[in-house]
C-alpha cells in the first residue's frame, strides 16, 4: 500500500537540453570551420651531396651510372628521351629497359644500392617530367606489391643557364 | 454556434533524431580534422606519381621550397626569384647550426609546379648545396592507379 501511494507521488523529469544542443552545435561549427581537404602528398627521397657528378671518374668498382637523357622542345614539352646513349619510347619502355638493366646488375652480383641513375634534363623541360622518369626508374608495382629498383638518383649539375 | 477554444496546445518536438544526426557530424569532422601545419599553396598544382611515398616520422629540420610555373619561388609567403633565394636559405642554415643540428641532415622539401622549368628546380637545389644541404624530397600527389 505504500509503495503505491509513493508511485502516484512521482513525476517526469524533463530534462533542459537547451545548453547541450548549444555546445553540440557550436562544436559542429568549429569543426566545420576548420575542416579542410589536403591531398595525400608523398616524397621522392634524393640524397645529393655537392660536387658528385658523372664528371668524376668512377671508382673500379663501382657500376657506371645509368644516364638518362629528358630533352624538351623550347616550350618544356618533353621531346626525347635517352637511356645510356640509346632512344627511348616513353617512360614505360624506360622501365622496363631500367628493370632489365637491373636483374643483369643483380645477377652479376651487384647490390641494388650499388645501381646508380643520373638525370639530366633541358633547364626548360617541365618538371612534370622529372618526376615522370624518377617514378620510372624508382620502382614498378606487381600484383599490388612495390618492387624497388634504383634508390640513387641525381641530376646531371646544370650546363647552362638560361 | 461558438465553438469552445481549448486553449494553446503544447506541440513537445521529438528532438532525438536531429541530436542523432549532430552528433555523427561531429564525428565525421572529428575523423576528417587535420591539424598538420602543411606548407600547401593552392598556386602550386603537384606533379602526381603513384610511387611517392608519403614522409615516415617526423621529417628532421624541413625547409620547404616552393616553385612556382612562372618560375618564382614561394617561401615564407613572399615570391622571391630563384637567385634570391640564397639569403633565405643562409638564414634557414644559421638557425640549423644555432639549434646544433647539422644542415646535412636537414631535409629541402622540394614542392614545385609541375609546369616548372626543371632547371629552376635543379638550380634551386643547386643553391641548398651549396650552402650544405644534402637531403631533399622531391614531392608529387600520391596518386594510385
Amino acid at each position: 500500500m505504500r509503495y503505491i501511494l509513493s508511485r502516484r507521488r512521482l513525476k517526469k523529469v524533463e530534462v533542459n537540453m537547451t545548453p547541450m544542443i548549444d555546445v553540440v552545435f557550436q562544436l559542429m561549427i568549429f569543426f566545420m570551420l576548420t575542416f579542410n581537404i589536403i591531398a595525400p602528398e608523398g616524397d621522392f627521397d634524393v640524397r645529393m651531396p655537392l660536387g658528385k657528378s658523372s664528371i668524376e671518374p668512377p671508382d673500379e668498382l663501382q657500376l657506371p651510372p645509368i644516364q638518362v637523357r629528358l630533352s624538351s622542345s623550347d616550350d618544356g614539352v618533353l621531346a626525347g628521351i635517352l637511356m645510356n646513349g640509346e632512344p627511348v619510347a616513353d617512360y614505360l619502355d624506360l622501365r622496363q629497359r631500367v628493370a632489365s638493366f637491373v636483374d643483369v646488375a643483380i645477377e652479376s652480383g651487384a647490390s641494388p644500392n650499388d645501381i646508380e641513375l643520373e638525370i639530366d634534363c633541358d633547364y626548360e623541360l617541365d618538371y612534370i617530367n622529372i618526376i615522370d622518369a624518377i617514378t620510372a626508374v624508382s620502382g614498378r608495382i606487381e600484383d599490388g606489391r612495390l618492387i624497388e629498383m634504383i634508390k640513387k638518383i641525381s641530376f646531371v649539375p646544370l650546363k647552362k643557364m638560361p | 454556434m461558438i465553438r469552445k477554444s481549448n486553449g494553446p496546445a503544447i506541440t513537445e518536438n521529438d528532438m532525438t533524431p536531429m541530436i542523432d544526426v549532430t552528433f555523427q557530424l561531429i564525428t565525421f569532422f572529428m575523423f576528417v580534422l587535420n591539424f598538420s601545419e602543411a606548407e600547401q599553396d593552392e598556386r602550386i598544382q603537384l606533379p602526381s606519381s603513384q610511387l611517392a611515398k608519403p614522409a615516415e616520422g617526423v621529417v628532421e629540420a624541413p625547409i620547404t621550397m616552393q616553385l612556382m610555373a612562372n618560375g618564382g619561388v614561394l617561401y615564407a609567403g613572399e615570391i622571391v626569384p630563384v637567385e634570391g633565394i640564397g639569403g633565405s636559405l643562409q638564414r634557414e642554415r644559421d638557425i640549423i647550426i644555432a639549434a646544433d643540428k647539422d644542415p646535412k641532415r636537414a631535409t629541402v622539401i622540394v614542392r614545385a609546379d609541375g609546369r616548372a622549368n626543371a632547371g629552376d628546380v635543379q638550380r634551386v637545389i643547386q643553391i641548398c648545396q651549396e650552402l650544405g644541404f644534402q637531403q631533399f624530397a622531391l614531392r608529387a600527389l600520391y596518386k594510385p592507379d
